[in-house]
Parts: C-alpha cells; sequence; structure tokens
C-alpha cells in the first residue's frame, strides 16, 4: 500500500470514534428530536407522524410567544449590559488604581458561580418583603419600592440585573486583557494631541477591542438561548408568564406535562432560529476571509 | 508467587461473585419520593420502619418537588434504569406508564389482602387498570381546606368560622385592618389551582364539578359557575402581600404559625406543618371546608412499582404494597402526613379533628377528584396556566377568561 494513503488510513481509524460520537450523539439525537416533533408523542416516543400539528400548536400557544418576546428582551438587555458595564469597569481598572487585583477578582467572582445560586440571591433581594425593599424600609424610608421580581411587568429586567451581575466580570477581564495589548504609544500620541481620557476610549480604544468584545458578546449570546436555571431559581417563569422562556417551557413539556411532540417541536424551532441568526454571521466572515486566499 | 497471585485473583473473584449475592438475600428496594418536607419525609419513614422490621432494605431516593422528581422517574424509566417504587398520584397519571407494559401488577397482593372491601370503591377503581390493581395507595388528601390562626381571628374579633363567602370576605377585611396579612398565599401555579378548585366546588357543587371535568361540559351553567368562581379568585387577590408571587406553600403554612397571616388555602399536608411546629388542630389553629362547599376536593397518594426485571426487587415491591396498606401503618402515615387513610377499618379514635371531618366527607361520597386523577398532564398544565393567567393580570376580565377555560380541555 501506498505509505501515505497508509497513514491517511491510520488517521481516519484514530478519527472513527470521534466521528461516530460527533453523528450519532449530535446529529442523530438533533435528528430524532426534529422526528418526533412531527409525531403525537406525549409520554413516549410514537411513530404517528401528523406534520405540522405540534408546530400549528405551539405557535397558538400565548405562552410560546410570550417566552420568544421574553428571551428576546432579555437576551438583547443582558449581552449589551455585560458588555458596557464590562467594558466600564475594564476601563476603571486600566486607570492603573489600587488594588487592582483585588479588584479584578471580585468582579469576576459572581461569574464563577453557577446559574442558580445566583437566581437565588437575586431573589431574595429583591423579594419585597424580606430584601432589600424590606431593610430600606426598616431604616424608616416607608414608601420605598423596589419590587421588580413580583411585578409582572418589571420581572424580566430583574432577570437582566441578575444576569448583568453574573456576567460582567466576563466581559471585564476579556476587555482588560485586549486594553493591556494596546500599545503606550498611541496614549502618549494621544495625550500630547491634548484628547481628554473618555474619548481615548471612545474613539481610540474601544475600535481596537472590537474582535475581543465580539468573542464575549458571543459568549454570552450563546448563554441566552439555554437560559433557565436563572429563571427557574429566581422567579419560575411568572408572575404569570412574564418571565417564561423557551428552554423552561420544552423541559415543562418535555417531563411535568408530558408532551414529547409539543417539546420537540419548540426545541426544533429553538435550533432554526439560533441557525437563522448565526448563518447571515458567519458568511459574512467567510466572504471577508475569501478575497485574502482567492485573490 | 504466580499461584499467589492467582490465588489471590481466585479470592478476589470468589468475594465478587458472593458479595452482591449475599445483599440480595434480603429484598432491597430503592424509592422515588418527592416527600422531603419535614411531615413528609416524617410520615414516609413510618413506611420505612415498617417495612425494614419486616426484613427489607430500604435505599431511599428522593427528591424535593414533585416536578423534578417526576422529570428524573422519566429518564430514568427511559435510560432503562427504573427504580423499585415512585410515590404518585392514582388515576391518569399512571395510566400511560401502565399502558406501556412498565409497571408491575400487585394484584396478588390486592386480592390476598382483600383490598376491594376495604377502599373506597372509587378508589379501587382508580388504583386498577385493564381489571388489574396496580398502585399501593398510601392515603388521601383533603384539597378543600381554609387553615386559620386561632390567635389572628381571636385578636380581631372573628368568633365563629365563616360560612359564605360574603362573611369569608369581612373576616379577611378585618384581618387586614389589624394589620395582619389575611391571606397567605403561596403564589405557584399548582397552589392557584387548588384555590380555584376549591372555589369552583362551592359554586357548582359536587355534580357540576364532576361535569366539567369529568365530561368536559361547556353548558351555560358551568361556563356561569367558573365565572362565578373567577370572581371570587379577582377579589382574593386584593388580601394577599407582595411577597406572593413564587412563594413555597410550606413558607405560606410558617406564616400562618407564626400568626403573619390569618388564613391559608391548602390541602391537608399544610398539617403536617403544623405539626412539626407543635401546634395543635382546634387549639392553636383551625381547620375549615371552604366556604359554601358541599364536599371536598380530594387528591390521593399510592407508590408505583415500575417493572425492573429483578426478581429480588420484585419480591420487595410485594412486601412494600403490603406494608403501605397495612392498617396500622395507614393510620401513623396518616397522622404524620396530615392525610385521611385509605382504608375505611382502620382506628379513627386516633386522627385529630381535621382528619375525622376529612374522613367524614369522605364516607359519605361527598368528594371531587382532583385535576390530576382526572386529566392528563396536557391538560393539568393547561389549566395551571389558565388560573396562573388570569391570578397574575389584576385587568384579566371574568367573563371572557371563563369562556377561554374551556379550551384547556383540547
Amino acid at each position: 500500500m501506498h505509505p501515505k494513503r497508509k497513514r491517511n488510513l491510520a488517521a481516519t481509524v484514530a478519527l472513527l470514534p470521534t466521528w461516530f460520537a460527533a453523528i450519532v450523539v449530535y446529529i442523530g439525537t438533533m435528528v430524532w428530536s426534529i422526528r418526533l416533533s412531527f409525531t403525537d408523542s406525549t409520554l413516549f416516543p410514537s411513530s404517528n407522524y401528523v406534520g405540522f400539528a405540534q408546530y400549528a400548536k405551539l405557535f397558538s400557544s400565548s405562552k410560546w410567544i410570550a417566552s420568544l418576546q421574553n428571551v428576546l428582551v432579555f437576551g438583547v438587555l443582558y449581552v449589551a449590559g455585560c458588555l458596557a458595564l464590562g467594558f466600564l469597569l475594564a476601563a476603571a481598572l486600566d486607570r492603573k488604581v489600587r488594588f487592582e487585583s483585588a479588584f479584578r477578582t471580585i468582579f469576576l467572582y459572581p461569574y464563577a458561580m453557577s446559574f442558580v445560586v445566583t437566581g437565588l440571591i437575586w431573589q431574595w433581594m429583591l423579594n419585597p418583603t424580606f430584601g432589600i425593599q424590606a431593610s430600606i424600609r426598616s431604616l424608616g424610608w416607608e414608601s420605598f419600592v423596589f419590587d421588580w421580581v413580583v411585578n409582572r411587568d418589571m420581572a424580566i429586567y430583574a432577570l437582566v440585573l441578575a444576569g448583568v451581575w453574573q456576567g460582567a466580570g466576563l466581559v471585564m477581564v476579556i476587555a482588560l486583557a485586549g486594553m493591556r495589548g494596546i500599545e503606550g504609544e498611541q496614549w502618549k500620541a494621544a495625550q500630547i494631541d491634548g484628547i481628554p481620557v473618555w474619548r481615548i476610549y471612545v474613539s481610540i480604544i474601544l475600535p481596537q477591542l472590537g474582535p475581543a468584545l465580539a468573542a464575549a458578546g458571543m459568549l454570552l449570546a450563546m448563554g441566552v438561548i439555554k437560559t433557565y436555571d436563572i429563571v427557574v431559581a429566581m422567579t419560575n417563569g411568572g408572575p404569570g408568564s412574564s418571565t417564561e422562556v423557551p428552554a423552561k417551557f420544552i423541559m415543562d413539556n418535555l417531563f411535568g406535562r408530558q408532551n414529547l411532540g409539543l417539546a420537540t417541536a419548540g426545541a426544533t424551532v429553538l435550533v432554526l432560529g439560533v441557525i437563522a441568526a448565526v448563518a447571515p454571521f458567519r458568511y459574512a466572515m467567510h466572504m471577508r476571509n475569501r478575497p485574502r486566499g482567492a485573490a | 508467587m504466580k499461584t499467589m497471585m492467582k490465588l489471590f485473583l481466585a479470592g478476589v473473584a470468589l468475594v465478587a461473585v458472593l458479595g452482591p449475592a449475599r445483599a440480595e438475600d434480603k429484598p432491597t428496594i430503592e424509592i422515588m419520593s418527592s416527600w422531603t418536607s419535614g411531615g413528609e419525609a416524617a410520615a414516609l419513614n413510618v413506611i420505612r420502619t415498617e417495612f425494614e422490621k419486616r426484613g427489607g432494605v430500604w435505599k431511599d431516593s428522593s427528591i424535593a418537588g414533585f416536578g423534578a422528581a417526576d422529570a428524573a422517574f422519566q429518564n430514568r424509566i427511559v435510560a432503562g434504569d427504573a427504580p423499585g417504587a415512585k410515590q404518585g398520584v392514582i388515576g391518569l397519571a399512571a395510566a400511560d406508564f401502565v399502558n406501556q407494559g412498565l409497571m408491575n401488577p400487585i394484584d396478588d397482593v390486592a386480592t390476598a389482602g382483600k383490598w376491594a372491601d376495604t377502599l373506597p370503591k372509587s378508589i379501587h377503581a382508580l388504583i386498577s387498570y385493564n381489571g388489574q390493581v396496580y398502585l399501593s395507595p398510601t392515603g388521601a388528601h383533603g384539597e378543600s381546606w381554609v387553615f386559620y390562626s386561632k390567635e389572628a381571628f381571636a385578636k380581631v374579633g372573628i368568633t365563629e368560622e365563616p360560612k359564605s363567602w360574603d362573611a369569608f370576605f369581612s373576616a379577611l377585611d378585618k384581618l387586614k385592618a389589624a394589620g395582619i396579612v389575611p391571606v397567605a398565599w403561596g403564589g405557584q401555579a399548582w397552589q392557584q389551582t387548588k384555590v380555584f378548585n376549591m372555589v369552583l366546588l362551592s359554586q357548582v357543587g359536587i355534580d357540576g364539578f364532576l361535569k366539567i371535568y369529568v365530561d368536559k361540559d361547556k353548558s351555560e351553567a358551568s361556563v356561569e359557575g367558573v365565572k362565578k368562581t373567577l370572581d371570587i379568585l379577582g377579589k382574593l387577590r386584593a388580601y394577599v402581600d407582595e411577597g406572593s408571587p413564587g412563594r413555597n406553600w410550606n413558607d405560606a403554612t410558617a406564616m400562618v404559625i407564626t400568626g403573619k397571616a390569618g388564613v391559608q388555602f391548602m390541602g391537608d399536608w399544610a398539617k403536617g406543618e403544623f405539626t412539626v411546629a407543635g401546634k395543635q388542630p382546634g387549639k392553636d389553629y383551625g381547620c375549615m371546608i371552604a366556604p359554601e362547599s358541599e364536599g371536598m376536593v380530594y387528591v390521593a397518594d399510592a407508590l408505583w412499582f415500575p417493572k425492573t426485571g429483578n426478581a429480588e426487587t420484585d419480591k420487595a415491591q410485594k412486601l412494600l404494597a403490603e406494608v403501605v396498606m397495612d392498617p396500622a401503618v395507614q393510620v401513623e402515615f396518616s397522622l404524620k402526613k396530615g392525610s385521611i387513610p385509605m382504608r375505611g377499618d382502620v382506628d379513627k379514635s386516633r386522627l385529630d379533628a381535621c382528619a375525622q371531618k376529612g374522613l367524614e366527607l369522605m364516607s359519605a361520597g361527598k368528594i371531587v377528584p382532583d385535576q390530576a386523577i382526572v386529566l392528563t398532564p396536557q391538560q393539568v398544565g393547561a389549566l395551571d396556566d389558565f388560573v396562573d393567567e388570569f391570578w397574575s393580570d389584576a385587568s384579566a376580565d371574568a367573563a371572557t377568561s371563563a369562556k377561554a377555560f374551556f379550551e384547556i380541555f383540547e
């Protein structure tokens, strides 16, 4: 046998388990789920196909529609909030403050916590009967109101608050690393020109951090789709369906409500949504990289 | 050296073979339940103690939260690693599992113990599927209860239990004026649905209730009954505190125990919490059936016995089924959990005042089943959504919502 082909064979054999895992575990289960979404499966998988009936049911469910709206509001505010706060924290630490490493640790600490813990802490703090509201009222400010977590219109923002508290530290670390990579010469040049510090950050530093912040934003956005634990810990989707999210809708139907068909239809919609959001982005990246190689 | 090694390996192999065999001498069962709160755990322990006394080995896999335990159970079933026993509700909830052939019947135990004679007919029907008994019932819970703090009632001068909703609301007004939280509300979907049901029963009566939930009747009378129920539910919104959304039932019970709140609508398992806190029924707290209600909503728990393919476990399941239905165990369990014994032939004298009231209604047949018994899990979920949505939206119109109610059966 040709030595090159032999080497290829060895490599192929070595890769087989990985291929097997990728095809069976990832693609296989995905195809299986999509197949189930076209059946009338309840507690157990059935092979009685019902076409798009589950999807029709899904989109006529006000709870599912509410969950999509909620995850959109939460996602945009959470990612934007983390990026903004993380950048500000990084900029503040970048000013060569004293005890920088101590602050860095403190700000990054929440990220080391699970969403469940974060959710529970904030649920307690925001609970009007024994949290921040009750404490401030006991200090004498009787009319103080901070009841986001039990308020139908504000509960989703309570989730954002907790999420940003947790995620901003990650952005801070990435942004700070980016800032430290920027040459000191640029600072000197800008200062000679008499540009104010805030302007340097906005017009000179921020554009150079683009890739770093995009990576951080991508990491956070992936978390948004999976949002489940923080909701369960903080509000359990309530009051009403004001903080219901798709992942929770799917889990509820998968188990408690024994509605496999509807749950897998929801999961399929979610996957298609992610693909629809990511595909244009990937395509743009691909197009931007191609001219260098092709031309 | 080599022989030493061989001997050693042979010894290890021998121990490995004998070890598990010795453990299997005793019927071993792994039981999965969601009974983790104080009173619930104590009740489960009653079964455990008797089971162990009769030579069984007990492995507890309890998971807090009914939904979480259910999800874990389904995962184990699908993975082919079913636990030996699972605590669940009687009726439709178990039907899918039985019809898929995943459960072991315990018909011989039931026949030997003459369950058909000692259990109420309706209960016996709900633990049998296709003519065979599959579930071993632990106890029934009344769900039409209003628990109230005697201390709070005395403080504001309420001397007798309100018999009508009008009287009830004026009592709540008095509590509110005195700065006491009138209703300790657990703002979770399932708890709210229980309140909806007990109010519904008070408005449409036993026949009307069964018509709606069992026959799915959408007639004028049914719609009107739901509307009147929603009116009362809507009025209650003004009597709960702002910390209520998402509150656990036992936290709400604690508010009544400490006298911070006046009343709580809850199933009689709340008594377990009172008992753990050292409170006496009739002395420290009172229990009344919801105003204007001619009967009581009930739910009944049982142990389910999944097929494990292990003969030892099968034996343990039969033993456990027997233990659960033992008359002494039934009473002791009920005392701890706050439930009503399933058997009609037990020693009633040890039951407290509330349980005796419940047992009276039960033996008079003045009971209607909880939604978990007569509706599929999907419909139960839709009902939870419906009540939750109405409750949390103060601007919801009762008449419009009442018509939408019947969509939960689709």
